[in-house]
């Protein structure tokens, strides 16, 4: 009798608190589930209806046909190009001037780095379309900066200042520098202030410091912060549509454009898919090598 | 305390000098469409010769703006009925989860910001054209509070990492049942933290351009939609006044968000 | 080997805003010498100690290292061995990089490097560590690479800001008589800073008490202990009572003015009279409890007056123990010489 009752209570005991296990198990992805549902539904499907659209030809026939107009014609191969050297441009200029200006901020005293950052944010919730807006006062023919420099005397005639490549690579790096900024900003204000001081003590220049110490602690937040400026600066529309002035040409432009002919959407899908294969090659990488580098570390 | 090396007065000078520029270069060229606005005259000019109130009237008496305007706010105010709940709810959900698929969930709610927006924006256009939700307010809606998701759940998911889930096992330990805890617990401490993600939804919808470009049409269609075309089409000074509009609520938001920054230090 | 440095600090003070960090602090320190800066938080003792180093700029006053006043002069140029409390390690050298930090620094030939790594590995007892990871290592291990990267490069000065607070007990007694081995062996200056009154008293040549800013008594530990100026170095050094004369019962020729204020250390509240020929003083005090903590008992134990006090009864007196029960009056005895009179 003595051996049977604690036998029972060990037997029930496990199933009660599985059930309870799994009970709060399924609670958790209850809560999950309506935006799971959300971003499958609103993201995920019209990627795969990209897809879908892109295997198809104008007849109505699986083929390759869209991706070999696309990877053929010579406009849209320049559209790609066009695409990934303002996404070069765009984060080369951000991460040498956002990179020094994070490096700032960690340095200053934190009231001080909080007032920055505070004008960061303002940049940075400003809608894209006021910036660009901003951007056009400012560069026009006969904005601000070209009445500002005839009225000085410096020049007789007002520069091409806008609706070119310099123009829509300027109005991106402003957006893309509070996207940079911040994550960076966060990543080097991780590393302990006492790194620093220790390198000090043993007798390292400010240089010599920065070099051994802190910038290499610093690169995978740099390096994350650079990846996505340049992910988002590949799939950009609204300002190098308005800076660029139609001599700008990007993948997002080209395929807004394709919608206004029926004809073309399975070419737009095929870019759009495109699109989306390097966003996402490109992120894996990435992922990838943080993965095997952290590893090693 | 010091950094331990040698006080290098033109280094920091120059310094904040770039600094200083930088946020300038940041902050200051939205702050001309504010001048802009008052601007007497037709063409974009800076300083504007005369100042007068003329495009703000001209703007309140436009029926296209206004409702466009109106399309907006009540599109924002709807996509935050949407996306704050379910953000919130999910930020919980996945931070009661174990670490995989913790993780897995937090990959996904971010494909939205990862994605481009013009890819989901044409994905959608061909979506909603089979099911007849293009030009509709309904699919603006779901459009923007997937976009508006990743700010939710970020926000929250920071908010519900420093919460101290202790408070939840005492009030169960007491007696209280799920939905007691939710409002008397969680809701009541996390009532900033909800404001501040409807905030940033509510000018993530309002902002929106690409999604908006492609799916709101004829009576349908929002501020920056209008402000887009006008913006290619014809420079009409009311687009000043308009962003105006939107960087006065940007600027209440950051505020929002510093002085939350202050109170969370304080303590 | 470098010759160690002696260190003068004359009137050092610093403010922040209304707060004194440091008051007016004068303090000479031998070279070779162990001294511990010794106080609670808020103390000062941090701020001195990183006035030392280079990374607090004093208002005023002059800080001498071998008679050279190197206030001015910033961290990076004091040529001193520091241990954060944190360690400070580079988390993305391994350990062999870190120690040869300052010895790359100074442009050492490669064979140097290797050569005095190994050797300075060896006196910390981490011989075969040189490639491992610091996140791959414990508390304990990590503490002891922050001491070899502070002595690898012979400094005349070595720093330490309470490196051993983060380690349990019985590592912390360990590495407490490993860096006193190490300092014997080495004999560099050291000033050390903790709040844990028994590592200094293990530690050191001098302690240096040290409250709101001001050094409040300087001495061997020995002094310190047994000669307490004050209420505050009585209580912050071990467990003190302390009572006015005129409360004790004197039998003997020794007297005292009735308000004088004395000090007694709590193992002193005996039980019983210990040798028949000293003097002792009484006082009669209700048991109000008992509490055995291994080594000892405590006691606590209530005046006429209704102050508590407390008795530490060691080992040899403990069948006494047994024989007093709660809520009985009881005499403690005291013996006279052991009384400290305060200012």
């Amino acid at each position: 009798m003595q051996d049977m009752v604690p036998e029972r209570i060990s037997r029930q005991a496990p199933s009660h608190a599985h059930r309870a296990e799994l009970r709060s198990r399924v609670a958790h992805f209850a809560f999950v589930a309506p935006s799971i549902v959300l971003v499958a539904v609103l993201v995920l499907v019209p990627c795969f209806w990209l897809f879908w659209l892109s295997a198809f030809d104008v007849d109505g026939s699986l083929s390759f046909e869209n991706y070999r107009t696309v990877f053929e014609s010579a406009g849209y191969r320049s559209v790609f190009l066009t695409t990934f050297l303002v996404a070069f441009a765009t984060v080369l200029v951000t991460i040498l001037i956002g990179g020094p200006f994070s490096l700032f901020l960690v340095n200053i005293q934190e009231r001080k780095a909080r007032l920055l950052l505070s004008a960061v944010m303002l940049s940075f919730w400003t809608s894209v379309l006021v910036r660009a807006y901003a951007w056009l006062v400012l560069l026009q023919r006969n904005g601000v900066v070209n009445t500002l420099l005839i009225d000085l005397g410096l020049i007789s005639d007002p520069l091409r200042l806008v609706f070119n490549f310099s123009a829509a690579v300027l109005g991106m790096v402003h957006i893309m520098l509070p996207v940079f900024i911040l994550p960076v900003y966060g990543a080097m204000s991780r590393i302990d202030p006492d790194l620093m001081r220790a390198a000090a003590s043993f007798g390292a220049s400010r240089s010599q410091a920065l070099r051994q110490v802190f910038l290499p602690l610093a690169m995978p937040g740099i390096a994350a912060g650079g990846v996505l400026v340049f992910v988002m600066s590949l799939g950009f529309y609204v300002t190098p549509a308005i800076l660029g002035g139609g001599r700008v040409y990007m993948i997002a432009m080209r395929i807004e454009r394709s919608l206004s002919n029926f004809t073309s959407y399975g070419a737009a899908s095929a870019l759009g898919v495109l699109l989306l294969v390097a966003t996402g090659v490109i992120l894996g990488l990435s992922y990838l090598a943080a993965r095997t580098i952290l590893k090693v570390r | 305390m010091n950094d331990g090396f040698p006080l290098n007065r033109p280094l920091r000078v120059l310094s904040w000098a770039f600094a200083v520029l930088t946020t300038c270069f940041l902050a200051a060229p939205s702050f001309i469409v504010i001048l802009m606005s008052f601007s007497g005259s037709d063409f974009l000019e800076l300083p504007p010769r005369t100042l007068s109130l003329r495009w703000y009237e001209a703007f309140l008496s436009s029926e296209r703006w206004l409702g466009a305007a109106a399309t907006s706010f009540l599109l924002a105010g709807l996509v935050v009925m949407v996306a704050v709940p379910v953000g919130v709810l999910s930020a919980y959900g996945a931070m009661k989860m174990s670490l995989r698929w913790r993780s897995l969930v937090q990959a996904f709610m971010l494909l939205p910001a990862v994605v481009p927006a013009i890819l989901i924006a044409v994905g959608l256009f061909f979506f909603y054209s089979r099911i007849g939700l293009v030009g509709t307010l309904t699919g603006l809606v779901f459009g923007h509070a997937v976009l508006a998701l990743p700010v939710v759940f970020l926000v929250m998911s920071a908010a519900f990492a420093s919460f101290d889930f202790d408070q939840v096992r005492a009030a169960q330990s007491l007696g209280a049942g799920e939905v007691t805890v939710w409002r008397i617990i969680i809701l009541p401490q996390m009532v900033y933290n909800i404001l501040v993600s409807s905030l940033l939804a509510f000018l993530t919808s309002l902002d929106e351009v690409v999604i908006a470009m492609l799916l709101s049409v004829g009576r349908r269609t929002t501020m920056p939609k209008l402000m887009f075309t006008s913006l290619r089409d014809q420079i009409d000074p009311i687009i000043a006044v308009v962003s105006t509009l939107l960087l006065v609520l940007a600027a209440v938001v950051v505020i929002v968000l510093q002085l939350r920054g202050n109170a969370v230090r304080k303590r | 080997m470098t010759k160690p440095a002696s260190i003068s600090i004359e009137a050092v003070g610093k403010t922040y805003g209304s707060f004194h960090a440091l008051g007016n602090v004068s303090l000479e320190v031998g070279a070779g010498e162990f001294l511990t800066l010794l106080g609670p938080s808020g103390s000062g003792k941090s701020t001195l100690l990183m006035a030392l180093a280079g990374f607090v700029i004093p208002d005023r006053g002059a800080i001498r290292i071998s008679g050279e006043n190197v206030v001015d002069r910033p961290a990076n140029k004091r040529n001193i061995g520091i241990v954060f409390q944190s360690y400070a390690l580079f988390p993305h050298m391994n350990v062999f990089e870190n120690v040869a930090f300052p010895l790359r620094l100074r442009k050492c030939d490669r064979a140097e490097i290797t050569a005095r790594v190994a050797a300075t590995l060896q006196q910390v007892q981490l011989a075969d560590l040189g490639a491992r990871r610091i996140s791959e290592l414990s508390g304990g291990q990590r503490q002891r690479v922050a001491l070899a990267r502070a002595i690898v490069f012979e400094p005349r000065v070595m720093l330490m800001d309470e490196p051993l607070s983060a380690l349990d007990k019985k590592l912390r007694e360990e590495m407490q008589i490993e860096i006193r081995e190490l300092h014997q062996r080495l004999g560099v200056t050291t000033i050390y800073v903790t709040h844990d009154q028994r590592e200094a008293l293990t530690l050191s040549d001098r302690i240096a008490i040290m409250n709101k800013g001001e050094i409040v008594q300087i001495g061997t530990a020995q002094q310190i202990y047994n000669e307490p100026k004050n209420d505050f170095v009585a209580d912050f050094i071990g467990e003190a009572v302390v009572l006015e004369a005129g409360l004790l019962g004197f039998s003997g020729s020794r007297r005292f003015d009735p308000s004088a204020r004395l000090a007694i250390r709590a193992e002193d509240l005996r039980l019983r009279v210990t040798g028949a020929t000293e003097e002792h003083a009484s006082l009669r005090a209700k048991l109000e409890a008992k509490v055995f903590q291994g080594d000892s008992w405590l006691l606590r134990l209530c005046l006429p007056d209704g102050r508590q006090i407390y008795s530490r009864v060691q080992k040899p007196d403990e069948p006494l123990v047994g024989q007093v029960s709660v809520g009985q009056s009881v005499t403690m005895h005291i013996p006279v010489h052991k009384l400290r009179a305060l200012q």
